[in-house]
Parts: structure tokens; sequence; C-alpha cells
């Protein structure tokens, strides 16, 4: 082999294929064997498409002699298995949807597929997106690339390291409480959470509709804008998605943050967090600020119920949005003599333990008597979350914090206990109760080589901002993330 | 039936099939009678990451009939997942509106039976929701046919204003009107376009606090509608009068028994989990689009009753019975367009031309002949060419043979005589035969005037002309 083309960024290997120095054939075989090599150790692919990328990767060759193709033409992506993909199975890591090949395409695929993107495989994730390592997974965990003792992150695990073990040049992933960011920030890449409503959901599994969002993985904050650029936009098939026109990311990225305020908030700074994670942030900072930004000081006091409500507007609608799995149209069907038994043995072996358990607290939270209680009181948190950065914005113009407490842990370190699973979000979490766009950029290592990333907020529709600072920091800190030894 | 002692307190929940080509919420069609599973696509057939896109002529179609109901538009709603799982139930839950509905309030006015005032029977709300696909059950397995998953529905509820289960089957009618006019259903009951549940309490008569109540499902005819009230208003009375209580449950009205009985408590869930539908902002109806709709609101089954009231000079009530049967309607016009007096037209299709659809049991068209025939026989009375009673028999006949107007009253020799001197000749022969009470008269007895036209009658055997008649006898009792 040698020639190592799947460890190019988007932008060179679009002007490569442009110039046609290479071809997409080339650079998707690259990517497939690269593949075949590291997935018996990594499990980031539920499902590889190696016919169907070969195929697309020839008609891309095809568009790139006719001129004129897009970003994104001939390009290899790993693509979650939570987007529906016409003719390609689709798990959502799950046994109940383990024989599920969608008859469409989401909007997203559909999009990067008119891009003339090849997807290489499906990528691995927690059930349903429930998780925070990649361990909930009906395929097995997906490895952490810079030590396969450890995990990925969560949800959207096996869309990060798949990027960061070169296995493709980018990836689409799911963001519902930091399932793009977290994974971001253990395996060493750049993930970005678009405003809520940026992008398409149609055809994205759902999780928790008010709060899941589409976004991308790349190596580097440009090849991310492009993915993003690609992605996002208007949908008559999605109500909720915004009409507002989609800018081009990468004209943000001029490499200048002088001026910029960066908002620092104290309660992303805890007690019990790990001093190199911390330090390692607050080094970032000062260096952005010595390339000509300003930090300021910020509150955003209602931080600390962000996990509690999270997880009664979660799982309210992951009650509801999980209720179709019932054996009768697709997907696992148990063998039952009646409707109820039907529905309780298909569910009961379809559903992993940590689904079943949010789709009972769920349940609950919706439950007659229950609904002011917990879902209301929940929706009324995540108003006075949003006021928080409302307020915060008046005096920055993006917040910046730790991704996580901690770097990347062990595997079966935390899934014996759920609650400490669910506080490895604590950080991620109010980004997407308040609807915002946030990105995760690697700023660093501990000791043990862990990467460790730097979480941008911005206002909703502000990507542009905290895209120019991820980008201005990759540029000017003399950061360059070790490749991983596998 | 209710009697001096209890009222019953009546409210009806009506489910209407909107008139629409696609679902609520994907293009799929909304035919019927299309094979099993074949207007369906990944949308209403709730596979994985769909998301609904709301049918904007849907919502133009509930607000005309808001307004046809003097409801008000909430130009802010809001729409609701209700949760049950059901085989025909794809996503597990019904895209509803649930606290928040597009039409909250109004009323419909029904026309006054034989004496008294319209009715006003207030409703609660009006709102959007899907319908569900339909389970088949075969002797091996149960098949689900989700045609009709995501179909359009308007829910319109009413106040518990009704007393009667006549008065229950008139608002039927009078809302089936109104949805047709205003194009929003087709209301075709046998087809399923109209499905009523039926909230049914009784209470002592003079009390204002209402009784437990049950809930009648499964009502897809006026007939059952009717039968299903009266069933279930004597059962409560007579639960009351042994001293039990009625427990507030839900039945199902058996159509072949014709009875109602309690379902089990499996066949509906009762913690539907509601909360707002995540994947459809509230639906926001510009005031603009209000005021569109209004100024292209067609007359209203009740304005066209007062049209037709000022216009041929009938009651409220016989516009009521006219308008309340589409085809009786229909009938009448087609015979006043022959130049028969209104009232004449009316009096006779609600006497006997119901009286022959009623006694026949068959549909108008073949109970009665064309509106044609009809027409021309009550113009030969307009004309004096034969009497009233002779035109009742004329139609009898021609409803049982199916034979024009001319010719029945040709074959049955009805035809009227007004000719003078044939009249003339029978009162010579009557008066020359009762020579006694000729003499009676004459001296004063003014009374007998009356017996001498009945003689000449008979002597004509009835054929004779009245008016003809009488001047003709007044003349030569005079000379």
């Amino acid at each position: 082999m040698g020639s190592d083309l799947n460890r190019l960024t988007i932008t060179e290997a679009r002007d490569r294929l442009r110039r046609r120095e290479i071809t997409s054939r080339e650079l998707t075989r690259d990517c497939l064997e690269r593949i075949a090599a590291v997935e018996p150790r990594l499990n980031a692919f539920i499902t590889v498409c190696e016919d169907e990328a070969m195929a697309q990767a020839e008609e891309a060759d095809r568009r790139l002699g006719q001129g004129d193709a897009p970003n994104l033409c001939g390009i290899p992506l790993g693509i979650k298995d939570i987007y529906c993909t016409r003719g390609v199975r689709t798990t959502c890591a799950s046994r109940i949807l383990g024989n599920f090949t969608p008859p469409f395409d989401a909007t997203v695929i559909e999009k990067l597929r008119a891009e003339g993107a090849v997807f290489v495989g499906k990528a691995n994730l927690d059930e349903f997106a429930m998780g925070s390592s990649t361990e909930n997974s009906a395929f097995g965990p997906t490895r952490n690339p810079y030590d396969l003792e450890r995990v990925a992150g969560g949800s959207s695990g096996g869309s990060a390291a798949a990027v960061a073990a070169d296995e493709c040049l980018a990836a689409l992933g799911t963001d519902t409480g930091g399932s793009i960011r977290l994974p971001a920030s253990f395996c060493g890449v750049v993930g970005i959470k678009p405003t809520y409503s940026r992008v398409s959901r149609y055809g994205v599994i759902a999780y928790a509709s008010t709060l899941d969002q589409v976004g991308p993985f790349a190596r580097t904050v440009r090849d991310a804008a492009m993915v993003l650029r690609a992605a996002a936009g208007a949908d008559p098939r999605d109500s909720t998605c915004s009409a507002r026109p989609v800018p081009d990311y990468e004209r943000a990225l001029t490499g200048e943050v002088r001026g910029m305020r960066i908002g620092v908030p104290t309660e992303y700074f805890v007690e019990g967090m790990d001093a190199t994670v911390e330090r390692t942030v607050r080094d970032a900072l000062k260096k952005l600020e010595a390339m000509g930004a300003r930090t300021v000081e910020i509150s955003l006091p209602h931080t600390g119920y962000a996990v509690a409500a999270y997880y009664l507007i979660a799982t309210a609608e992951a009650s509801a949005n999980l209720a179709r799995y019932d054996g009768v149209r697709y997907g696992m069907r148990a063998s039952a003599d009646n409707n109820i038994e039907l529905y309780n043995r298909t569910r009961a072996q379809g559903f992993g333990a940590e689904v079943k358990r949010r789709i009972m607290l769920g349940t609950f939270a919706l439950s007659a008597g229950y609904y002011d209680a917990y879902y209301l009181k929940g929706q009324k948190v995540r108003t006075l979350i949003r006021r928080d950065f409302e307020r915060a914005f008046e005096s920055c113009d993006v917040v910046a914090a730790p991704v996580t407490p901690t770097t990347a842990f062990r595997l079966g370190e935390k899934t014996d206990d759920p609650l400490q699973m669910y506080l490895s979000d604590i950080f991620t979490i109010s980004v997407n109760l308040a609807g915002l766009p946030g990105m995760s950029v690697p700023c660093g290592a501990d000791g043990r080589g862990m990467p460790i990333g730097l979480q941008l907020i911005g206002p909703p529709f502000a990507e542009e901002a905290i895209l120019r600072a991820g980008d201005a920091w990759e540029r000017s800190s003399g950061f360059a993330r070790p490749a991983p030894q596998l | 039936m209710t009697n001096d002692k209890y009222e019953a307190v009546i409210g009806l929940e009506v489910h209407a099939h909107m008139l629409t080509r696609s679902k609520l919420f994907c293009g799929c069609a909304t035919d019927f009678g299309a094979p099993p599973n074949h207007n369906v696509c990944p949308v209403c057939m709730a596979m994985p990451g769909v998301l609904p896109v709301l049918n904007r002529h849907v919502v133009e179609l509930a607000i005309r009939t808001g307004l046809a109901t003097h409801s008000k538009i909430e130009l802010h709603s809001v729409f609701a997942r209700k949760s049950y799982f059901y085989p025909d139930l794809p996503k597990g839950y019904q895209i509803s509106q649930y606290d928040e509905p597009l039409c909250r309030g109004g009323y419909i006015e029904l026309p006054p039976r034989q004496s008294g005032e319209p009715r006003r029977i207030r409703l609660v709300r009006i709102h959007l929701e899907e319908d569900a696909g339909k389970n088949i059950h075969t002797d091996s397995a149960s098949l689900v046919d989700l045609n009709r998953s995501g179909v359009p529905l308007m829910e319109i509820v009413s106040e518990p204003d009704l007393r009667t289960p006549e008065e229950a089957v008139d608002y039927l009618r009078e809302l089936r009107g109104i949805l047709v006019c205003v194009g929003a259903s087709d209301g075709k009951m046998e087809e399923g376009s109209l499905r009523c549940d039926v909230n049914v309490s009784v209470r002592q008569r003079g009390a204002t606090e209402l009784g437990a109540r049950t809930e009648i499902k499964n009502l897809n005819s006026f007939r059952f509608v009717e039968k299903a009230i009266v069933y279930e208003v004597n059962r409560q009375i007579e639960e009351i009068a042994a001293g039990r209580r009625i427990a507030q449950e839900t039945h199902l009205w058996d159509p072949e028994r014709e009875v109602t009985r309690p379902m089990r408590s499996k066949e509906f869930a009762n913690d539907y989990r509601y909360f707002p539908e995540p994947d459809l902002p509230p639906l926001i109806v510009p005031p603009d689009l209000v005021e569109k709709i209004k100024a292209e609101m067609p007359e209203l089954p009740a304005q066209q009753r007062e049209n037709y009231a000022k216009d041929f000079g009938l009651t409220t009530y016989e516009v009521g019975v006219l308008l309340g049967r589409e085809e009786l309607g229909e009938y009448f016009m087609n015979i006043v367009v022959q130049s028969v007096n209104a009232k004449t037209a009316a009096n006779w299709v609600m006497t006997e031309v119901l009286r022959a659809v009623n006694e026949s049991g068959k549909p108008l068209g073949e109970a009665v002949p064309k509106p044609q025939e009809t027409g021309a026989l009550l113009r030969m009375v307009e004309e004096s060419r034969i009497s009233l009673n002779a035109a009742k028999s004329a139609f009898a006949a021609m409803c049982r043979s199916g034979k024009g107007a001319e010719a029945t009253v040709a074959d049955l020799g009805l035809a009227q005589v007004s000719d003078e001197a044939s009249i003339a000749e029978a009162c010579d022969r009557v008066l020359a035969a009762e020579g006694a009470k000729v003499a009676e008269y004459r001296a004063g007895r003014d009374k007998l005037f009356g017996f001498f036209v009945g003689a000449v009658m008979k002597a004509m055997g009835g054929k004779g002309n009245p008016k003809v008649v009488n001047e003709v006898l007044r003349r030569k009792l005079a000379g």
C-alpha cells in the first residue's frame, strides 16, 4: 500500500482529486484497506459498504473528470448507523433493527450523495444514541484508537474513532446531549453540533426530537465546516428545520480572533474534574488571548440542573419515539400468540438495558399526575438555561469550556453506574437544551496521551464564530494531533 | 324512554374524515377502497427517522368548519402525541391536538321541530388528528392495512346540550350538512367518513348536576346513534330506579344484538401520556388567512333555510324537513321549477312523498314517480282538471305502476267535469227529484245548499268541478 491517501484532509484530497493527481477509487481503496486492517481491534463500523463505496467512487471519478465537481465529490465518509441509507442495513446498534434495510435515504444522506460523497460504512454507536461510551451497542463497543482499553466516547463513538484512525476522511454523527462533542474530545478530532434546526433530521432515527442534531466529525475545523455546509439547510420534509440560508463556512475561517470576546463560565470548572483537563483548557484560552482574543468571566447559574432536566425531557421524548419498534412492520419480531405478547417479547429481546431504562424513565415522566412535576418542570428549567446563555452572550461572542471533566475512561469502568456515566455529559448537555451550536476542537492530551478537547459554544446560528475561533486556534496554537499507534 | 321523572343528557364527539387528496402528514392518497397497504409511504408506516409535515389544505378546511360553526379560530394551536400500543397505530402514538385545539366554542343551530324555536347546540372544540390503520382478523392471523393510517380527521366535540335521541340525530344531520357544504367532508357515514362517539347520562328532571356518563363508541349510522342512545338511556334509568350507580365507563355498540356492552379495560388505554409533538412546531394561523377563508365561505345550511323560507313563503319547520334530507330538497325544487305553487309542492312532498317513501321502505328515487310527473299531476290540480283527492289516488297509483300523470288520470277516469251544460243537466235532475227540499230552501233554509252540492257531486260520480257546481246551483235555486 504505502500511499496512505486515507490520511489526507478533505481539503487536500479535494484539491488533488480536482487536479486529477489521485482518483476517488484510489482514495476509497486506501480507506477500505485501512478499515480492513484496524477494524478487528477498533470496531468503529457495524457495516462496511465496500461494493457500494467503490461504485460511488467510480461515479465520483466520472464527475471529477467532467470538472466542476462539488467539494465532497469522491470524499470517503463514515456514517453513524443512525442515518437511514437506502438499500444499506441501518441498525442504530440495536438488535431490534438488526435486519432493517430502509427503502429511503435520510435528507442529509441524499444531499451528500448529490455532492458525490462516498460512504465507506455505517459507524458504531450506543444503541439508539443512548450512552456516552459506545459500550451500549448490540454490536460490541468501539475502542479508542489512542488506547484500545479505553472507550471512544459516545454515542457517536464509531464515527469519532473512524476519523481518528484514518478509516475515512470525515464522518457524520448526531448529538443529543454531547454525542458528537464527547467522542470528538475523547478521540482527538473536531466535532460540531450545529444549532438545533440547522440540519434536517429527516431519516435520522430519533432519540429525543427537540435535542437531536446532526453534525460532522473531521480532522480539521475546515474539513468539518465543509461537511456541515453540505449537510445543512432547509428541508420540506422536516418542519422543525430552519429556512435560513447556509453561509459558506469556509469563508469565516480568517484565522483572526483579535477582539473576539470569549466567555469562560465559572460553572464549567468544577471540583472533581481532572486537573490536566482543566489546565490544558486554561492554557488553550491563554493562547487565544495571546492571539488577540479577550476572555471574560461569565456565569451560567442553572448549569447544575441541566443533567436532571435533560434526563426528563430526552427520556420522555424517547419513550414515544421508540414506541414504533413493536415487531409489527419491520425489524425484529419475537414469536408470540397475541398482540401484548408480541410487544412484550419483541421489546424485551430487542432493546438493550440502557434503552429500556430510558424508556421506563420517560414513560414515568409523562404519566398522568407526573407530567407537571417532571416533563413540564424539565421544560421550564430548559427555558432558564436558554436565558442563562442569552444573558452570557450579551458580554461575549463565544463561550469556551472543557468538553468533559475527564479524558477517555477505561472500558467497563462506568457501565455498572449509569449516574456516573450520565455525568460525563455535564458540560455538553446545556448546549442541547438551549439549542446552541457547539464544537470540540483538540487542544492537547493528558499524561497517557489521551486527547483533550476545547469546547466552543456560540449563540443560535453563530456557527461561523465558533468555527473561526476553532480554526484560528488550530492554525496558530502549534498543537498537532499525534497519529494513533494502532 | 325518558319520562316525567328523568331526562337524558347527551353530548357527541364526531370524527369526520376530511375531503383531501393527501394524508395529514405525508403525500399519500386518501382514496377509499385501494388495495391493502397501497397508499403508504415511510412516513405513514412510521419507518425509523421519518417526520410529519402538516397538510395545509386540511388546516383550511378545519378553519372553514370552525367559521361555519361560529367557533373561535385559535391562531396558535399545538399538536400532541397520544401514546398507546395497537397494531394499527404504527408510531405507537397518534398525533392529535390536546389542550390547544384549532377551534374552540361555537355552536350549531338546529331547525325547529314541528313548532318551537331553533335550538342551539354549543360546541366545546374542533381539532385535527390522524386516523389509524385497520386490523383485519382471519382464522390464522391478524393483518394490518395502513391505507387509512394518517388520513386526516376532524374531531368535533359538542357540549352535553342534547336531550333526546331524535335531537342527537338532528344535530348529526345538521353537522353533516355543514361539513358537506363547506367541503370539509363527503359526509358518507356508510364509508366511515363520519364516526360518532356518544356520551350519555341521565338525571332527574330539574337537576342541574350531571350524572355519571357512559361513552358509546363505534356508531357509524344515524340509526345506530338513535338506537344506541335509546338503549343506553333506558338502561341507565332502570339502573338508577333500581338504586344502582352508573359506572363511568366506555361501551361498545353491538349492531347485531342492538345493545351496548362495556369494553374490557384492555380494549382501551387509560393513560395516553400526552405531550406536545416535538416534530411539529406550533400551528400558527395568520389572521389574514382566516379573513380570506371567511370571504370565500359558501351559503351555509341555516342561511339556505332562511332564504328558502323567504323565497317560497314556507315556514322554517317546512324548510327544515325539506332540506333535512338532500334528496327531498332536490325533489321539491324539481317540482317547483314546473311553476307549481311552492306551498302546494312543499305540502305534497312532506305528506304524500314522505308517506310513500316511509311505507315502501325504498329510497326516494325508487319509491315515488319522477318529480316531473309529480309536478304534472299538481299542475292538473292547479288547473282544476282534477280534484285534490283525485290527485292523491292518482299519486298512489303512479307509485305502484310507474306510469305518468296524464296516463294515470285518464286510466282511472279522474278528470274533472267543468262543462257547464253537463253540470246544469245534473243539477236539473237533482232539483226535480228533491222538490220538497227546494221549497224549504226557497222558504229560507239556506243551510240546505250544502246538501244540494253533495247530491250533484254524487250524481256526477265526484268529478264535477266544485266551483262550477256551486255557481250553477246557486243560479238555478235562485231562479
